[in-house]
């Protein structure tokens, strides 16, 4: 009867300590959003959308110019990172079994643990000192960067969860292993390998320390890729800095909705994952 | 080509002397080895599959029955350090020979697995013209008669009429596995191997898919691999029993099952071992 007793008690003692853990993994998501909207939200209105920085002391300035920017330079880091991501994970899940594939997934791997500040210099002393000024060009190309291993690695994963049993099918049908590989195998992984860059492009869009050395931010509202250009993780950066109490608020709500555009990203994610389950 | 031989007669009806006459097999296999490495799979085998017939290949699990299967389309060389020795003959012609494509084999040989493959982004449509796009180019018209000639065939039609261009996956196990016949069959392949076909359905998509290889040995010539020994006695003209990766003995069906020639093949008919 004790021992019964005993590991009842053990029993709930570990149930409890897993509910402690998953809470306290879950808290500084918590507190950080509880806390932007506290501070932020007040701050949220329509020009904060759709107006660029005022002179401090002015009323209605935005972000919009920062938005904007952040959406530019994202896009320009997919056209880079997207493709040569993807096309390096088909390679790895598909062809990469040799010594070749070996290789480049350790790079990857390497690719991966490099801080983001790291791929900052190395954008600024390729492209950013060699065209003689700071561009939202070089940001794509230092947050394309970051995207091509995780992405990449996704991809592998991806295209890895394919069952060995379809790529059989399509063989036995008489595809070639090339058309195997498109057609059947990373066709049936796409939602997969999508959700894989969504995930990554939410990464990468909140990384402050490339856009340092390459946009390096604008005061004003600016769409030429060959200028510098403001993002958000940039502009909070600038604002948290700065001496005035209009600045801080700003920086807390454009903090906010760098926040709310990574988890809106997050949820289309899964909505695409969920779409895939309803599919198949 | 001669005439096809008769429907398959019941197990227990004594048979008449060798009734099928002698007609140059569709495939045949001559001292065929499959190795996986430097351990062979199955050894030695020789073995001739006439047109218009279905041969089973019966032997318990491991003995090599499904290797055998898969070295007749050259599916088994694609397990890494897999490789074959001596030849497989589809209509005369080595398709080891060197200079020829495998791709090419696959599409004269087709195959249905032990499980329902339907690929899942593919509409039932689609699915069914999937080995007609490695093919000869072919109108969009003539792939809709093509697909519909295919379902009815896989006596799949009636039930999939009305959702071509829906997702296979709602379908169920056995209707998967027709679908998948219907995919093998629509590119007009001359054997089609069968690869446990039944093995993960329901007693009533055992049914269909059974009658369904009595239709299709009138087009076709068919293999099949099955650990249901009930189930080669009901389908197959041929029987060819495989232990230890060896071809024991093969001979016609009724024969085999009634008055198997070696001990060991009486031994695992008779349910003594496997």
């Amino acid at each position: 009867m004790r021992g019964r007793l005993a590991r009842r008690l053990v029993g709930s003692t570990m149930t409890g300590l897993t509910y402690g853990a998953a809470a306290l993994a879950i808290l500084p998501l918590a507190v950080i959003f509880i806390m932007l909207l506290v501070k932020g939200a007040g701050s949220l209105d329509l020009n904060f959308f759709i107006k660029s920085a005022v002179p401090v002391g002015e009323p209605g300035g935005g972000f919009a110019f920062a938005i904007v920017g952040t959406l530019i330079i994202v896009g320009l880091a997919c056209v880079i990172g997207v493709p040569i991501g993807v096309a390096t994970g088909i390679f790895l899940a598909e062809f990469g079994g040799g010594r070749f594939g070996f290789a480049v997934r350790f790079v990857a791997d390497v690719l991966n643990g490099v801080p983001s500040i790291v791929i900052g210099i190395f954008a600024w002393t390729w492209l950013v000192k060699p065209m003689g000024h700071f561009s939202a060009l070089a940001g794509g190309f230092a947050l394309g960067m970051i995207l091509v291993p995780i992405v990449a690695r996704t991809t592998e994963e991806m295209v890895r969860l394919v069952p060995n049993s379809l790529r059989e099918a399509a063989l036995a049908l008489g595809y070639p292993r090339w058309r195997t590989s498109l057609q059947v195998v990373v066709r049936t992984a796409t939602a997969g390998i999508v959700t894989g860059c969504l995930v990554a492009v939410a990464r990468v869009a909140g990384e402050t320390a490339p856009l340092l050395f390459t946009a390096l931010g604008n005061q004003f509202f600016s769409t030429r890729l060959n200028g510098p250009m403001a993002a958000l993780p940039l502009q909070i950066y600038a604002y948290a800095l700065g001496p005035y109490d209009e600045w801080h608020r700003q920086a807390w709500a454009g903090a906010l909705v760098l926040i709310v555009l990574v988890l809106a990203l997050s949820l289309i994610a899964r909505a695409v994952v969920r779409a895939k389950h309803q599919h198949a | 080509m001669t005439t096809p031989p008769a429907t398959t007669p019941p197990v227990q009806t004594v048979p008449p002397v060798q009734a099928a006459p002698a007609t140059v097999p569709r495939l045949a296999t001559d001292t065929l080895t499959a190795w996986y490495g430097v351990t062979s799979g199955v050894r030695d085998v020789t073995l001739a599959c006439r047109e218009n017939t279905v041969t089973a290949l019966i032997g318990p699990s491991g003995c090599g029955k499904s290797t055998l299967l898969r070295s007749l389309n050259r599916m088994h060389e694609l397990v890494p350090g897999a490789r074959v020795t001596g030849r497989v003959l589809l209509d005369g012609y080595d398709i080891y020979d060197r200079g020829i494509n495998p791709v090419e084999v696959r599409r004269r040989i087709g195959m249905v697995f032990q499980r329902p493959t339907p690929f899942p982004t593919m509409t039932i449509a689609e699915n069914v013209a999937a080995g007609l796009a490695v093919g000869p180019p072919i109108t969009r018209a003539d792939r809709d008669v093509v697909v519909e000639h295919a379902l009815r065939r896989a006596a799949l039609w009636d039930e999939v009429k009305d959702r071509l261009h829906e997702s296979p996956m709602n379908l169920s196990g056995g209707q998967q596995q027709r679908l998948c016949v219907a995919r093998t069959v629509a590119p007009e392949p001359e054997v089609i191997l069968l690869d446990e076909p039944t093995a993960s359905l329901d007693p009533a998509g055992t049914a269909h898919i059974e009658e369904l290889v009595q239709e299709l040995k009138r087009e076709f010539t068919v293999v099949i691999v099955t650990h249901n020994l009930q189930q080669a006695g009901r389908v197959s003209d041929v029987t060819a029993f495989f232990y230890l990766g060896e071809l024991i003995e093969v001979g016609p069906t009724s024969r085999m099952f009634t008055a198997p020639g070696k001990a060991q093949t009486e031994a695992y008919i008779t349910g003594r071992f496997g």
